[in-house]
C-alpha cells in the first residue's frame, strides 16, 4: 500500500484540488451549462413561448463583449460587493456575540429573545424607507439593509447551535477539570461552529437577495441597479448579462464562505 | 497508612478477585442510604430508594439492572452532575455529596459515557490532553508526552492525529478511557461504555479494560444492564431493582484475576450467572408487567 505524498501549496493540497478541477464533475457541469445555451438559442430563434421571449444567446454575447470593455460594469461588481461584504461582516461582528451570549445566558436571552423574534419577521426590504431615512447617506442605508438580510440569521443560527450543543460533551468537560472559561471557548464555540457556518451561508444568500432589490429601489449603483436600467431603457440583453452576473457574484460569495467553513471546522469533512 | 494496607490484605482475603496489580489506596466510595426523589412537573418520582453500597479501593464495581432503574442517576451523584434527596456519599472517608451538598466534579472521578463522549472537534491526542491541559498540572510539552506514551501503551499510536469520526467505535472508547487515565483519577465511572457494540467487539473492549484494571487498579464504577459483561468484568456485582431503584442483591465474583475468555467457560463463572439471572430475570419481568399496566 503506497500512499503518494500530498503535495501543499499555502496550506492546500493540491492533488486533491487538481482531482477537483479535473474531475467528473467539472466535464458534467461544463456539459450542462453548454447545453443550457444551446437550448436556450433554440428556443430563442423558434420562438418558443416564454423562453423565446427572452434574448438568445447570441445576442447576449455580443453585448457583453462590450460591457466587459465598460468599467461602469466592473465598477457595478466592486459596489455591489462591497455593500454585501460591509453589510454582511458587520452583521458577524455584531450577530456572532449576540447569539451566544443569549445561548449561554437565560436572563439575557430572556430580555432579547421577543425582541428579535419580532424585528425578524419584518422583510429587510420593508425596512429601506426607514433606513433612508434616518441614515444619513444612501450608501448607509443600503449597507444596513444587507446587514439586516444576514443579521437576524446569524443570530438564531447560533443560538440554535449553542442550545443544542449535546449535554454530554459539557459533562465530560467539566468531569475533566473544565472551568466556566474553558467549557465556553473550548466546547461550546467550536460545537457551534458548524451552525455557525449554516447561518453565514444562508445569510450570505440572503444579503445578495435583499442588495440586489435594494439596488433597484434606492440606488443609483450596482448590479441591481444596472438590471433595472436595463429594463427601463429597454435593453433587454443586458438584463439578462445582470442577472447572471448577480448569479456568479453569489456563487463566488458562497464558495468563499464554504472554503473558510471547511477550514475552520476539518473534522466535518465539507470540502 | 498502615491501616489502609492491613485493610486491603483483608479485602483480599475476602473476595479472592482483588487486582493483581500494586495495591491501591485510594478511592473508597461508600454509598450509605442514598435516596433521590425527581419531581419533573409536580409528579413526584422515586428513583433511588436507600441504596446503600460499599466499595473499597481498587475494586471493580458493577451495577446491573434494568432500564431505568437510577444507575446512572447514581453514578451522576458521585459524578456531581446532580444532587440528592438523602444519604451520603463519602470518598475516601471524606463526605462527597448529601442531601445539603452536591458533590463538585473533579478530575478524580471521571466519568465514560455511554455513547462516547470525545470531543468532535479535537483529534485523538488533543482530547487525551485536554484533562493536563486545562488543570494546568503540566506543562503543554510534558502532558503530550505522557499522552504519546499513554496512547502507544493502549496500541494506539498510528491514530493520534485523526478526528474521533475517522475511527472506529471501539477505539473511540479506548480513547476514551485514556483521555480519562491520563488524569490519574480515583475513581472511574463508567456509565454502560459498551453498549450497542456488537459481541465481538465488546469481547475485545473487555480484555483491554481488564489489562487496563489489572495494571492500574484503579476503582472502577462500573454500570451496565449486561450479566455476562458484569461478571466478568467486576469483583463484586450489586443487582437493582425496577423503579425505585433498591439494591436486591450483593455477588461477590471470586474468579480470581487475571481472566480471560477461558474464564467465560468455566464452571463457575456460569454458577454465578445464573445467580445473577435469577436475581435480574424477576425484576425484568416486574417492568415488563409495569410496563403493560401502565399502557392498559
Amino acid at each position: 500500500m503506497t500512499k503518494q505524498k500530498p503535495s501543499y501549496f499555502m496550506g492546500i493540497n493540491l492533488r486533491k484540488l487538481r482531482k477537483t478541477i479535473f474531475g467528473k464533475a467539472t466535464y458534467r457541469g461544463i456539459v450542462a451549462i453548454i447545453g443550457t445555451i444551446i437550448f436556450w438559442e433554440i428556443c430563442s430563434r423558434l420562438n418558443v413561448p416564454v423562453i423565446g421571449m427572452i434574448p438568445p444567446p447570441s445576442l447576449v454575447f455580443n453585448s457583453l463583449s462590450e460591457l466587459l470593455r465598460d468599467p461602469d460594469y466592473w465598477e457595478s461588481w466592486v459596489v455591489s460587493f462591497q455593500r454585501v461584504f460591509t453589510g454582511f461582516i458587520v452583521a458577524q461582528i455584531i450577530g456572532i456575540p449576540i447569539g451566544l451570549i443569549m445561548g449561554i445566558n437565560r436572563h439575557f436571552r430572556e430580555l432579547s429573545f421577543p425582541i428579535i423574534e419580532i424585528l425578524r419577521p419584518i422583510p429587510p426590504l420593508a425596512w429601506v424607507p426607514t433606513a433612508v431615512i434616518f441614515w444619513p447617506t444612501p450608501e448607509m442605508s443600503i449597507t444596513f439593509v444587507t446587514f439586516l438580510g444576514a443579521f437576524f440569521t446569524m443570530v438564531l443560527n447560533i443560538l440554535g447551535g449553542v442550545k443544542n450543543v449535546d449535554i454530554r460533551y459539557v459533562r465530560a468537560a467539566i468531569s475533566l477539570g473544565s472551568s466556566k472559561t474553558d467549557i465556553f471557548w473550548r466546547i461550546i464555540l467550536p460545537a457551534t461552529l458548524p451552525s455557525l457556518f449554516t447561518g453565514m451561508t444562508v445569510g450570505m444568500g440572503i444579503t445578495w437577495e435583499v442588495v440586489v432589490a435594494a439596488e433597484m429601489i434606492a440606488s443609483r449603483s450596482g448590479l441591481g441597479f444596472m438590471t433595472w436600467q436595463s429594463y427601463v431603457a429597454g435593453n433587454y440583453p443586458v438584463i439578462v448579462i445582470g442577472m447572471i452576473s448577480i448569479g456568479i457574484a453569489g456563487y463566488i460569495s458562497s464558495s468563499f464562505i464554504r472554503l473558510l467553513g471547511g477550514r475552520l471546522t476539518p473534522w466535518l469533512k465539507i470540502i | 497508612m498502615t491501616q489502609n494496607i492491613h485493610e486491603q490484605n483483608h479485602a483480599k482475603n475476602k473476595t479472592g478477585s482483588v487486582c493483581p496489580g500494586p495495591t491501591t489506596v485510594r478511592g473508597k466510595i461508600s454509598i450509605r442510604n442514598v435516596t433521590k426523589n425527581y419531581d419533573p412537573d409536580g409528579a413526584n418520582v422515586l428513583a433511588l430508594d436507600n441504596c446503600s453500597i460499599e466499595i473499597e479501593a481498587g475494586e471493580f464495581c458493577v451495577i446491573v439492572g434494568p432500564s431505568g432503574c437510577g444507575k446512572t442517576t447514581l453514578l451522576n451523584a458521585i459524578a456531581g452532575f446532580h444532587g440528592i434527596s438523602s444519604g451520603e456519599i463519602y470518598l475516601d472517608d471524606e463526605l462527597l455529596c448529601s442531601s445539603k451538598k452536591t458533590a463538585v466534579p473533579s478530575a478524580d472521578r471521571i466519568v465514560v459515557f455511554q455513547n462516547g463522549s470525545l470531543f468532535p472537534w479535537y483529534t485523538v491526542l488533543e482530547n487525551v490532553v485536554y484533562g493536563p491541559d486545562v488543570q494546568a498540572k503540566m506543562s503543554k510539552s510534558q502532558a503530550r508526552k505522557a499522552a504519546e506514551e499513554l496512547l502507544e501503551q493502549m496500541g494506539l499510536r498510528g491514530i493520534l492525529h485523526s478526528y474521533p469520526s475517522e475511527i472506529s467505535s471501539g477505539m473511540r472508547r479506548r480513547v476514551e478511557i485514556a483521555r480519562a487515565m491520563i488524569n490519574n483519577p480515583r475513581v472511574l465511572l463508567m456509565d454502560e461504555p459498551y453498549r450497542a457494540m456488537d459481541a465481538l467487539t465488546k469481547t475485545v473492549m473487555h480484555k483491554h479494560l481488564l489489562d487496563i484494571y489489572d495494571a492500574s487498579c484503579k476503582t472502577v464504577f462500573f454500570i451496565t444492564h449486561d450479566l455476562e459483561e458484569a461478571i466478568f468484568l467486576g469483583s463484586k456485582v450489586y443487582v437493582m431493582t425496577t423503579r425505585p431503584g433498591k439494591i436486591k442483591k450483593l455477588i461477590n465474583v471470586d474468579i480470581p484475576r487475571p481472566r480471560d475468555f477461558r474464564t467465560l467457560s468455566s464452571e463457575h463463572y456460569r454458577e454465578l450467572k445464573l445467580e445473577a439471572i435469577e436475581a435480574v430475570h424477576e425484576e425484568a419481568k416486574k417492568a415488563f408487567e409495569a410496563g403493560e399496566r401502565e399502557l392498559a
